[in-house]
């Protein structure tokens, strides 16, 4: 888990007095944060990882800039955010990247999809290989403003605040992303679920 | 108030987070309690996230963390002068 904010001020503290090598250890609790978030911008493993590598180098580089006002853990991922969209930027022609500007209120269906045939995902289905799959395509799918912030928050389980400091957009835009994000989401894998097998076993059933 | 599915549907991401107003809170509780269908879809939608959350469905690279630590290293060895210097 997590380490305490005063833990990480003093690990900080100590690190910027000269003791380096604690830096591993401060970072330690956010590698699998820092990664994720790359790659919901990058999409791309091998990019991911290296702007990973590059975000932690620049959070020590920057690190007495670091003023304890956010949470580190937000601090780095704003680092990371960064990072992410300068390689965007530098992989995209300048006609391409008004692409980044997608609209808020672009035109879509937000409704979910209805399960006809039973109320409740079955415990065996989450335990499938092929559902962490079709997951994992569906969120790669979705429209980039959708996946950074439900990367943020249902990924990372940053809260609101944190995940729109991180963004930089303000804490009305994450829900309305996030909520459009989890409906899709819930859209693209109801059929996928209802070509399983009827359960036996139910899982966050509401009996 | 009588909730329709839609107005639920709405809500469904909130209604989650636990952020909707309590007297909201209630009429979907309400509402859920006979309508199958918007059961299933918060049902459904609480599994996904579920499943989001869960280590195995987002994997690292192997032999990523390995690598991080070792190009920190050398970074760290390489700057000469601790970082609130430069
Ligand atoms: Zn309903």
């Amino acid at each position: 888990m997590r380490m305490t904010e005063t833990n990480e001020a003093g690990l900080i503290a100590r690190i910027l007095d000269g003791e380096k090598d604690l830096f591993h250890e401060l970072i330690r609790p956010y590698e699998r944060m820092v990664y994720l978030t790359l790659f919901s911008i990058l999409k791309n493993e091998a990019d991911a990882e290296d702007g990973a590598q590059e975000a932690m180098i620049n959070a020590y580089r920057h690190l007495a800039s670091f003023r304890g006002e956010a949470k580190f853990s937000t601090w780095l991922t704003t680092i990371a955010i960064n990072e992410g969209r300068k390689r965007l930027r530098k992989a995209k022609t300048a006609a391409e990247e008004s692409i980044e500007e997608e609209a808020e209120g672009h035109e879509g269906d937000y409704t979910p999809a209805p399960l006809t045939d039973w109320r409740e995902i079955p415990l065996e289905a989450l335990e499938r290989k092929e559902i962490r799959e079709a997951l994992r395509g569906a969120v790669a799918e979705l429209p980039d403003i959708y996946r950074q912030v439900f990367t943020l928050r249902d990924l990372e389980e940053l809260n609101v605040e944190e995940t729109a400091q991180a963004l930089g957009i303000n804490a009305n835009v994450v829900k309305v992303r996030l909520h459009r994000a989890r409906i899709l989401l819930q859209k693209r894998l109801v059929p996928f679920l209802r070509t399983t097998a009827p359960p036996r076993r139910w899982f966050f059933g509401r009996a | 108030m009588k909730l329709d599915c839609k107005h639920v549907w709405e809500h469904i991401s909130e209604y989650i987070d636990k952020t909707v107003d309590a007297n909201l809170r209630e009429d979907i509780e309400r509402h859920l309690e006979h309508c199958e269908i918007c059961s299933a879809i918060l049902d459904s939608t609480r599994n996904i996230l579920v499943l989001t959350a869960d280590d195995r469905t987002f994997e690292l690279p192997v032999g990523y963390s390995k690598r991080l630590h070792e190009r920190l290293a050398k970074e760290l060895e390489s700057s000469e002068k601790d970082p609130k210097k430069e």
